[in-house]
């Protein structure tokens, strides 16, 4: 056993070697650098080292989706390098700024990482390849076409001549990169398409994982922030000099004048003096609303006259009117919080001529215009880089921490701050999954099909909450995810000729926004819900329902998932609900199986998932992003709830913000029918289904129809 | 100064006795491997063996822990190898963000040491960690992989 004494000496040597990997010369562009240790950029997205190593730049960000592995996957595939040579790195966004965006759209949310940049980053390998191939073919002094490449090797086909990428990549890096190259049908991938482990899992399993929480800075201190309780509150006084003499404590700073943080030696200090600090708030309007207020103006708006259309087929009031048998049900979705497992965090240095950031952020490119915008200073004298993060869930689209960090930062020129929000903080200061009612007409004919159906929302528009210049005449058109009529982003799927979709817009004053899945999570518990509703009106089966009105596509999942599931057959006790919507650019449909005991207790069995994401391309992970769905979406049926009193969120920590644990996992299994004519997203689609799925197996098992979420506000004793 | 074991190492430390051994692990002597999730023993992302036993470093206090010896997730894997419930999440592909794998790993390898052999019900009352991502079901696979090995 040894003894180690820590002092600030050597703590700091050792953190500055922590920190290196994340503070390559700022502002060197990777080719300078690279030019000094024989390590060859070939283009933006590969980089070869002599021993053959390959590095390839991923500019979306890895929150656990897998994005780096799958687009890797995809430029390797056609760079025809060795697998087990790749390796990943992040391009920061300001070297993509001085380069002209070549690595394009850094945004990761939206499942769009592999379907919008699919074809870019394959042609950066096919590029690179031929580049390589060129390279070879010159030294030899043949004809390029007459070569090839396999596995990181090139081959000449006359002379059986060969060399390694390592060997020819300056020259390659000279060579003109070709115009036009073809990329390879899926039929014939053979890294793409296979389902890979993960390239980033190891220092994930021994802590050696840095996330942005992690960052150790030489002189770096650290900061945690309190910001107004209320949304559009202020920050009114706080008597700094009760906590500028606690063991620590270097400064109270006030920022934007709405929050509040304090700069200490460590988290703990600087918790501990800002736990402490007498704070006032001027709440501002919001003050005075509660959840009951917020119920009140959404239930106005489902009978509102005046609403946005979203969606409009036939005449379905009239439809309505006409119809043998009509049903109404009034539906309510909550606000939810992300609850990413890393709070918010971001580490930002400041000095008079430049600002470097370095956080976990879905957006590099916004976080790097906070950063800038923060600092005072063009976005050229400033950088960001990014972590790997412990989450994201749409939560880290948003650069609110990063503005705080730099606004910190900037108080304390030239020493780094790290600022890490507490878990408190993070319940509080979300942007909260949008809240929503649904209230649901349907006709039903004397034929026993859908006369007409007219879906009324009334709720929060994301987009007039963080976005408002995206608004459309004031309509919000991603308030209509999933209720589409068609198109290659999210549709419902049924055919149903008087049909009209209409958004009364009721924006509380809680800041709204991405939440993974987005609208399509409360739209499809309204549609497929609902669906259950009518079919039961009707008197026949929810999946015999739907079948007859179910386009081609979404038909295809539908039956695949219920075939696997054995739809009808569950065993006893046990009861089958299911669902199917296309988001996100994917087909999905789940059957779940759950029972409810006497005592009201529910057990979420097993789920079916089937899945039709055009691509897979890498079926190991979309397994993963499925199973994963359901817990972050059972998480939010069962449990997902934030409440609002006197302006504020009143659920703070997971103590009161329950979320799905190991023992109430069900045995999630994935059908992957990739139809092979598109590329679709995998990370969101899945969740829309898991609670619709579940709230029909819910009322086969008990008689109730849960229309509020979440769940556990109900009893499930059977009706 | 406060005197504290971890990983087979004893460090002097200047930090405030009440500080949470969390924070001491992760500010004081740069051992980040160790989570923040919550700060109020509810998600698990903090959990270090005490003498062993699970723990949720975040609610014990520096001068809880005494004599006692801390292994955090640092402190498993000896000279680049891992231990068998490593190599089982490995093998299983576990971890997506992989924030809450440091307290799963380490709660997963207490519940091994007292039950080589545990059922999916012994797992599920001794795995409560809070994963957001989803990576239960591989947890589950790769915690039978370990015991299996």
């Amino acid at each position: 056993m040894t003894t180690t004494t820590l002092n600030r000496r050597n703590f700091l040597a050792s953190s500055a070697a922590i920190a290196g990997g994340f503070s390559l010369g700022f502002g060197v562009p990777f080719s300078r650098a690279e030019a000094q240790t024989g390590v060859q950029e070939i283009n933006a997205w590969v980089v070869i080292h002599p021993d053959d190593k390959v590095v390839i730049r991923i500019a979306r960000s890895e929150m656990g989706q897998g994005t780096l592995t799958g687009l890797a996957q995809l430029v390797a595939e056609e760079l025809e390098c060795d697998w087990a040579k790749v390796t990943t790195e992040y391009p920061t966004p300001g070297q993509n700024l001085a380069r002209n965006r070549v690595w394009g759209n850094f945004s990761t949310g939206g499942s769009q990482g592999i379907r919008q940049s699919n074809q870019y980053v394959r042609q950066g390998g096919a590029t690179a390849r031929e580049m390589l191939i060129q390279a070879a073919a010159k030294e030899w002094n043949v004809p390029a076409s007459e070569c090839s490449a396999a596995n990181s090797v090139i081959t000449h086909k006359g002379t059986g001549k060969t060399t390694t990428y390592g060997k020819v990549a300056a020259a390659a890096a000279k060579m003109e990169p070709p115009k036009d190259v073809k990329l390879k049908d899926a039929k014939d991938w053979k890294i793409a398409g296979k389902g890979l482990k993960r390239l980033d899992t190891r220092d994930k399993l021994t802590g050696a994982q840095l996330y942005g929480i992690d960052l150790k800075l030489p002189n770096m201190l650290t900061a945690t922030i309190r910001d107004t309780p209320v949304n559009g509150g202020k920050l009114k006084s706080f008597d700094a000099a009760k906590v500028e003499k606690m063991p620590g404590v270097k400064k109270v700073v006030a920022i934007d004048g709405r929050a509040v943080a304090v700069v200490a030696n460590s988290y703990w200090q600087a918790r501990t003096a800002l736990a402490a600090l007498p704070v006032e708030w001027d709440p501002g309007p919001g003050g005075s609303v509660s959840s009951s207020d917020i119920a009140a103006m959404l239930a106005e708006g489902l009978n509102a006259t005046q609403a946005f259309v979203g969606n409009q087929a036939g005449d379905a009031k009239g439809a309505i009117d006409k119809a043998a048998k009509k049903i109404e049900a009034v539906y309510s979705y909550p606000y939810q919080n992300h609850a990413t497992m890393e709070p918010m965090n971001c580490t930002a240095l400041w000095t008079p001529d430049k600002c470097e950031a370095w956080g976990p952020t879905q957006n590099g490119e916004a976080a790097l215009a906070a950063t800038a915008e923060a600092a005072g200073l063009p976005v050229n004298k400033c950088d960001f880089r990014k972590t790997l993060l412990g989450g994201g869930f749409g939560r880290r689209g948003r650069s609110d921490y990063v503005r705080q960090a730099v606004l910190i930062a900037k108080e304390m020129p030239g020493t780094p701050i790290k600022l890490i929000w507490s878990r408190e903080e993070d319940m509080t200061h979300c942007t909260f999954h949008p809240i929503m009612a649904c209230k649901l007409t349907g006709g039903i004919d004397a034929a026993g099909n859908i006369a007409g159906l007219h879906v009324r929302l009334s709720g929060q528009s994301i987009l007039a909450g963080l976005l408002p210049q995206n608004l459309q005449n004031g309509m919000d058109p991603v308030v209509f995810q999933g209720f589409n009529n068609g198109g290659t982003e999210s549709a419902y799927g049924y055919n149903i000729d008087n049909l009209l979709v209409d958004h009364a817009m009721r924006n509380p004053h809680v800041l709204p926004g991405f939440w993974r899945g987005v609208n399509t999570n409360q739209n499809a518990i309204f549609m497929e819900c609902f669906m259950d509703e009518l079919a039961e009106a009707a008197g026949q089966d929810p999946l015999e329902f739907r079948r007859k009105m179910l386009k081609p596509r979404h038909l295809r999942v539908l039956n695949a998932a219920v075939e696997k599931a054995g739809w009808g057959k569950a065993p006893a006790g046990v009861h089958q609900g299911l669902a199917q919507i296309m988001g996100y650019g994917s087909y999905v449909a789940a059957v779940a199986e759950v029972s409810v005991s006497d005592a009201g207790q529910l057990k979420i069995h097993r789920i079916v998932a089937a899945t039709d994401c055009g691509h897979a391309v890498n079926p190991a992970q979309i397994e993963r992003q499925i199973a994963g769905s359901f817990v972050y979406g059972l998480s939010a049926a069962l449990y997902g709830e934030c409440t609002v009193k006197d302006g504020a969120i009143e659920q703070t920590n997971f103590d009161t913000y329950n979320v799905m644990r190991m023992d109430e996992m069900p045995k999630v299994e994935s059908v992957i029918v990739p139809s092979g004519d598109f590329w679709g997203g995998v990370g969101e689609p899945t969740i829309a289904v898991a609670a619709p799925a579940v709230l029909n197996a819910i009322y086969r098992a008990t008689g109730k129809r849960i229309r509020t979420l979440p769940v556990m506000n109900h009893d499930l004793r059977k009706a | 100064m406060v005197a504290v074991t971890v990983n087979g190492k004893i460090y002097n430390t200047n930090a405030d006795p009440r500080t949470p051994l969390l924070w001491v692990l992760r500010d004081d002597l740069g051992l980040t491997g160790t989570k923040y999730g919550c700060g109020v023993a509810q998600c698990g992302s903090c959990t270090v063996h005490i003498d062993g036993v699970v723990n949720r470093s975040c609610r014990v206090p520096l001068n809880a822990v005494g004599r006692r010896k801390v292994t955090t997730i640092e402190g498993l894997a000896q000279g680049g190898t891992l231990t068998k419930v490593q190599q089982a999440w490995l093998d299983n592909d576990v971890p997506q963000c992989g924030y809450c794998q440091s307290g799963m790993i380490m709660a997963a390898a207490a519940l091994l040491k007292t039950t080589p052999k545990p059922t999916d019900e012994e797992i599920d009352a001794a795995m409560t960690n809070i994963c957001r991502c989803g990576t239960y079901q591989q947890i589950r696979a790769a915690i039978h992989d370990a015991a299996k090995g």
